[in-house]
C-alpha cells in the first residue's frame, strides 16, 4: 500500500532531453565543452553560473536558435524524444513546436493578445475558429493571464504591462503544445511581484511540460527548479537535484559560487 | 568666478546659440510661408480646380484643373510603380541582404541614386525614352518621379526594418516560423508606421519637383488625361507661369504654390501623426 502511494507521489523520472558529448562553437570560439547532461520529463531544470559561462548557449541549442547564425554550429548529439535533432533530417520548424522558447524581454508581436496566441498555432495546425477559441483561452489560461484579458483579446499585446507580456509570451509558447519550454532569464527584465507570478507559473507548468531555465538568480533557481547545473566557462561543473546542489555540493567551485564567493 | 558660476554661463551662452539658430531658421520659414499664404490666397477660386490654364493674354479668368488633375495622376502612379519595388528591395537588403555582396552594392547604388539631383533622371529619362518614342508624355513624367520614389522608399524601409529588434524575430523563429513569415506577418507590420511615412515623405517630395518633369511629360494647356501625350501639371505650370509677364499667369502660380505647400504640408502631418501613434 505505501509502495503504490509513493509511486502515485513520485512517478518514474523518464529522460526528455540529452546531451551526449556535446560541442558548441561561435566561429573558432569553443563556448560550450564536452556537455554531458540528461534532463527529465516534467521537471524543472535550472541553468546557473555566471555570465558568459555558456547556460543561454546551451539553452538556444535545445531548439536549435543558433541556426539562424551560420557562423555557429553544435557537435556531438542532442537527443529529444528519442531521436538526434542536430542530424541531418531534422525538421527545425517541426523541432520548435515541440520546444516552446521565452525570451528575457519580453517579446509580445504587434497584433492583438489573441492574434498572439494564435500565432504560432496557425503555423502549425489548421483549425476553425471555435477550436481555436478554445485554445487561445486554454494558453491564456495556463500562464495565469486569462483574468486580466478576457475582455480585451482584441487589444494590441504591446498595451500590457512588462509582465503581462512576459505571461502572454508564455501563453503563446504553451498553445503550440510543446513537449519543452525554454525560459531564458525570463524575470530578469521584471519587477518583484511579476516575478513572484512567473515562478508560481513555472511550478504549475512543470505539470505539463519540460522546463528548462536559465538564470542569473540562484534564489530563483532554488525556488523553482527541480535540477541544477552549475556551469562555468564552457564547462559542465556539477548538476544535479536542486536540493543537493544548493545543500551539498560535490565541487569547491560549486560551493564557492552558491555562497556568493565568487561570480 | 567659480565653477558653479562658470558651467551656469556657459550653460546660459549654449542656450542663447542654440535658441537663435532656431529662431534664424524659423524666420524664413515663416516668411516663406507667409509669402505664399498671401500671394497665394488671392488666386483660390472655384476657376481654379474647373478652368484649364489660360493662353496668354486670355479674356477670361484661367484655372488650373489640367495642371491639378495631371500633377495627381502622375504622382499617383509613380508612387504606385515605385512603392512596391523601393519595399520589397527594402526588404530584401534589411532582411536577406544584410552583409552580402550584392546587398552591399545595391545599398550604395541605392544611395547614389538617393542623393542624384532630380535633373540627371530627368534627363535620363529624356535620352532613353522621350528621344525614343520621340514625344514628351505622362509616361515619362510617371517614370522619372517613381525614379526618385525608390530610393526614398528603399531607405527608409531597410532603417525601419532594421531598427526591429533581433529579439523579435528569434520570438518568431521560436515558434517554428519560416523567414517568409516572420518578416511578412511580424517585421513588416512591426514596422509598419515606420514605412508609411517613408512613402508620404516620398510623395510629397515629387509633388514639388519640376526638373525631372521639364524633360519629360514637359506641360499641356489643354484637359487631357492621355499618358502617352504630354501632360500638365503643377511645377512646371508655376515655372512657366511666374516667369511671364503677364499678371494673371503670376497669379495662377502662386495660387499653384499655395496648392503644393498646403499639399505637402499635410502630407508632412500626416505622417508626424502616424510615427506619434507608435508610441
Amino acid at each position: 500500500m505505501n509502495a503504490v502511494a509513493e509511486e502515485i507521489a513520485a512517478p518514474p523520472l523518464v529522460t526528455e532531453v540529452a546531451f551526449r558529448n556535446f560541442n558548441f562553437y561561435y566561429g573558432k570560439f569553443h563556448a560550450l565543452k564536452n556537455i554531458n547532461l540528461e534532463m527529465s520529463r516534467r521537471q524543472v531544470t535550472a541553468f546557473i553560473g555566471p555570465s558568459g559561462c555558456g547556460k543561454s548557449t546551451l539553452l538556444r541549442t535545445i531548439n536549435r536558435m543558433y541556426d539562424l547564425y551560420p557562423e555557429q554550429r553544435a557537435e556531438g548529439e542532442l537527443i529529444l524524444g528519442g531521436k538526434d535533432i542536430l542530424s541531418r533530417g531534422t525538421d527545425i520548424y517541426d523541432l520548435r513546436a515541440k520546444v516552446g522558447m521565452v525570451f528575457q524581454k519580453p517579446t509580445p508581436f504587434p497584433m492583438s493578445i489573441y492574434d498572439n496566441i494564435a500565432f504560432g498555432v496557425r503555423l502549425h495546425e489548421k483549425m476553425g475558429r471555435g477550436e481555436m477559441d478554445e485554445r487561445v483561452e486554454w494558453a491564456l489560461k495556463k500562464a495565469a493571464l486569462w483574468g486580466e484579458v478576457k475582455d480585451k483579446l482584441g487589444q494590441s499585446g504591446m498595451s500590457l504591462s512588462g509582465g503581462q507580456q512576459q505571461r502572454l509570451c508564455i501563453a503563446r509558447g504553451i498553445a503550440v503544445k510543446p513537449q519543452v519550454l525554454l525560459l531564458d532569464e525570463p524575470t530578469s527584465a521584471l519587477d518583484p511581484i511579476s516575478t513572484l507570478k512567473i515562478e508560481e507559473l513555472i511550478t504549475d507548468l512543470a505539470d505539463d511540460f519540460t522546463i528548462v531555465i536559465v538564470t542569473h538568480n540562484m534564489q530563483q533557481a532554488a525556488r523553482v527548479s527541480d535540477f541544477t547545473a552549475y556551469m562555468y566557462l564552457g564547462d559542465l561543473v556539477e548538476f544535479g537535484e536542486t536540493e543537493k546542489i544548493f545543500l551539498k555540493p560535490a565541487k569547491k567551485e560549486t560551493e564557492d559560487y552558491i555562497t556568493g564567493r565568487f561570480g | 568666478m567659480n565653477l558653479h558660476q562658470r558651467r551656469y554661463l556657459t550653460n546660459r551662452v549654449a542656450l542663447a546659440l542654440s535658441l537663435s539658430a532656431m529662431a534664424f531658421g524659423i524666420f524664413w520659414l515663416m516668411w516663406i510661408l507667409w509669402t505664399v499664404l498671401d500671394l497665394g490666397i488671392a488666386g483660390l477660386s472655384l476657376d481654379l480646380f474647373t478652368k484649364m490654364t489660360p493662353p496668354p493674354g486670355a479674356s477670361e479668368p484661367g484655372g488650373l484643373a489640367n495642371a491639378i488633375a495631371g500633377s495627381a495622376i502622375m504622382v499617383g502612379l509613380a508612387t504606385a510603380i515605385g512603392t512596391p519595388i523601393g519595399i520589397l528591395s527594402g526588404v530584401y537588403l534589411a532582411e536577406y541582404g544584410q552583409s552580402t555582396w550584392l546587398g552591399n552594392v545595391t545599398r550604395f547604388i541605392n544611395d547614389v541614386l538617393l542623393s542624384a539631383p532630380s535633373i540627371v533622371i530627368g534627363l535620363f529619362i529624356y535620352a532613353v525614352y522621350v528621344a525614343q518614342v520621340g514625344g514628351f508624355s505622362g509616361w515619362a513624367g510617371v517614370i522619372a518621379l517613381a525614379l526618385i520614389v525608390i530610393p526614398v522608399v528603399v531607405r527608409t524601409t531597410e532603417n525601419m526594418l532594421l531598427l526591429v529588434p533581433n529579439s523579435l524575430r528569434e520570438a518568431v523563429y521560436a515558434l517554428g516560423a519560416r523567414k517568409w513569415e516572420v518578416i511578412l506577418k511580424v517585421t513588416i507590420r512591426a514596422s509598419k508606421a515606420g514605412i508609411v511615412t517613408g512613402i508620404l515623405l516620398a510623395v510629397a517630395r515629387i509633388a514639388g519637383e519640376t526638373a525631372p518633369l521639364l524633360f519629360t511629360s514637359l506641360s499641356n494647356q489643354f484637359w487631357s488625361l492621355n499618358l502617352n501625350e504630354p501632360m500638365a501639371n503643377l511645377p512646371v505650370t508655376i515655372f512657366k507661369f511666374a516667369m511671364s509677364p503677364f499678371t494673371d499667369w503670376q497669379q495662377l502660380a502662386w495660387a499653384g504654390v499655395f496648392l503644393i505647400t498646403l499639399g505637402v504640408l499635410a502630407i508632412n502631418v500626416a505622417a508626424r501623426v502616424l510615427f506619434q501613434e507608435k508610441r
